[in-house]
């Protein structure tokens, strides 16, 4: 069927359910992972380095870690899936091609993977959380704001990140977009400390990344604290998200159904 | 209704031609053929069929559905296996099967009873729990054939479904595939084994060059464009004998490498003379679909 005669519906949810079934096979190691994974940037860098810089914006260093770490690792783990697993799916596995030959559409994979790496990247996000809350550095109920922010930056970059499974001629092509994209924003986007320090031209570049407003997001929530600018933020993560699922389903489509 | 109808199909990419104007129908319970080399345009002309990629010009129905417009609904009954199996790896064989029905929509409890009888099908029933990597080639197409059934499609659409088999597992898979033929199953096969094609098609279409250059059942393109012996001489010195002495002879003779191909109506004589010359080997044989492939393009299948 042609762009115009398909039409968003609930279809995409076998496919989420496959991939879901391949990850509970490993669910145990990959919770584990997720959980690990935290634990050690916490003690590691917040007690550690924190001893060394004290306070930031009047907190100690791992409580103003922790919003950061969770926008990260949410980026992350969302970028991987997208990028690595996705590829696998499309490319080496013809995992799509198989499903493309039922009633299912191109698009309504592409939908699949997207919000399937968004719910995996939740699980990131929120085990950081979790340990954070474990460990007494953040508490309140008003932390439960930040999984659903956490599931918009997951969208956004599973939505980027299929952008680039799509033009991808292999895996190798994976690692520019995490030297010249990810790891750049992991440390301008105010993850490990604040945008401030940066000097003016790099903090208004930094502006324009997504990172920076999900950090701008969630840092103040896990500091019981209201975020400025709520909308602009949120509009900022929609657009990118918006525009990632629009492209790579075009560029999916010219790769895949030409 | 006939079960897929193309009028004047082509494709191209960057203004080479693919397909390059296909006319043909594949009709209820019938095995239809596309049979050519590779690049022939024949994997192309399936993913015409099934609103996979858009036609460059005329158009094709499946089951009566207009392609690619409702691919959706033509889909929902049409069972394809791909040349390459793309089974999930991450799943075990019985896995597969339920996982791919989803996708139709069935889930595990509509499955349940479908289930036995598949794995049956494939002949997997010892091998319902095996993870897809500890397969035999053969194993897993015929599980990618049990799978495209999962939906009990009205008409299979399969892309050369025996290439890459070692001979036993071919023997296999054509048994599947005649069973399923003599059911009244539709089947649209494209492939490059003339062999294939002559064993389970009731009319097959020769391509070439993304061109239909024959048509018909396999008797008919024989009778109607070979001689019905031919003799194909090998070695070094095989064409100059054959200049001398199989020439006034033959109907019709071809060269191909270091073979020749002679068609003859009668074919003592030249039998007569191959014994006198121990030093070529020969072999006498029916015409098949190969000499027809050969006659009309001049190329074996095989050269591509």
């Amino acid at each position: 069927m042609s762009e115009r005669d398909w039409h968003p519906s609930l279809r995409f949810m076998a496919v989420w359910q496959r991939n879901f079934l391949v990850w509970r096979k490993l669910a145990l190691t990959s919770l584990l992972g997720n959980l690990a994974d935290p634990m050690i940037y916490m003690l590691g860098l917040g007690y550690g380095l924190g001893s060394l810089v004290g306070e930031v914006q009047g907190v100690s260093y791992i409580s103003f870690l922790v919003g950061g770490t969770i926008c990260y690792s949410t980026m992350n783990s969302a970028s991987f899936e997208a990028l690595y697993s996705g590829f696998s799916r499309m490319h080496t596995q013809k995992t799509w091609e198989s499903i493309m030959f039922t009633p299912l559409h191109l698009y309504d994979v592409v939908i699949a993977e997207w919000v399937w790496a968004a719910c995996k990247s939740l699980l990131s996000g929120g085990a950081i959380l979790l340990v954070a809350a474990l460990l007494g550095v953040i508490h309140g109920a008003a932390l439960l704001w930040i999984l659903p922010i956490a599931f918009l930056i997951g969208l956004c970059f599973s939505a980027l990140g299929l952008v680039i499974t799509a033009i991808a001629p292999s895996y190798d092509f994976f690692m520019y977009y995490f030297t010249l994209f990810v790891t750049p924003m992991a440390l301008g986007c105010g993850v490990f400390f604040p945008v401030e320090q940066l000097p003016a031209a790099l903090r208004d570049a930094a502006d324009l990344l997504p990172l920076s407003h999900a950090v701008a997001l969630v840092r103040p929530l896990s500091l019981r604290q209201v975020p400025a600018d709520i909308v602009l933020h949120l509009l900022v993560l929609f657009g990118y998200t918006a525009v990632g699922v629009v492209l790579s389903c075009r560029l999916f489509r010219r790769r895949l159904l030409r | 209704m006939d079960a897929i109808v193309a009028r004047g199909l082509r494709k191209d990419y960057g203004g080479r031609e693919v397909v390059a104007g296909l006319d043909f129908a594949v009709r209820r319970g019938e095995c239809f053929g596309l049979l050519g080399p590779n690049g022939a345009g024949k994997t192309t002309t399936l993913r015409l069929c099934l609103g996979l990629v858009p036609a460059s010009a005329g158009g094709v129905t499946l089951l009566g559905y207009d392609m690619p417009r409702q691919a959706r609904q033509a889909r929902m009954r049409a069972g394809v296996v791909a040349q390459f199996d793309a089974l999930d790896p991450d799943f075990s064989v019985r896995e597969n099967l339920l996982v791919y029905a989803r996708y139709f929509g069935m889930d595990r409890k509509a499955m349940a009873g479908r289930l036995p009888a598949l794995l049956e099908f494939a002949d997997l029933t010892n091998r319902a729990e095996s993870r897809i990597n500890s397969l035999s080639g053969g194993m897993k197409r015929r599980l990618a054939l049990a799978r495209a059934m999962v939906n009990e499609p009205d008409i299979l659409l399969l892309d050369e479904p025996t290439t890459g088999l070692d001979p036993a597992a071919r023997h296999l898979m054509w048994q599947r595939l005649r069973g399923l033929i003599t059911q009244g199953r539709t089947v649209l096969l494209t492939t490059h084994f003339m062999e294939e094609a002559e064993r389970l098609c009731d009319r097959l279409a020769i391509m070439d060059n993304g061109r239909i250059i024959a048509a018909g059942t396999p008797r008919e393109l024989i009778d109607a464009h070979i001689e019905p012996h031919v003799v194909e001489i090998f070695g070094e010195t095989a064409h100059i004998w054959c200049d001398q002495n199989a020439a006034p002879l033959a109907a019709r003779v071809e060269r191909s490498g270091e073979s020749v191909f002679c068609y003859l109506r009668e074919a003592g004589a030249l039998l007569g003379q191959l014994e006198r010359a121990p030093q070529l080997r020969y072999l006498h044989r029916p015409a098949n679909l190969e000499d027809v492939f050969l006659k009309l393009t001049g190329h074996e299948i095989r050269d591509g």
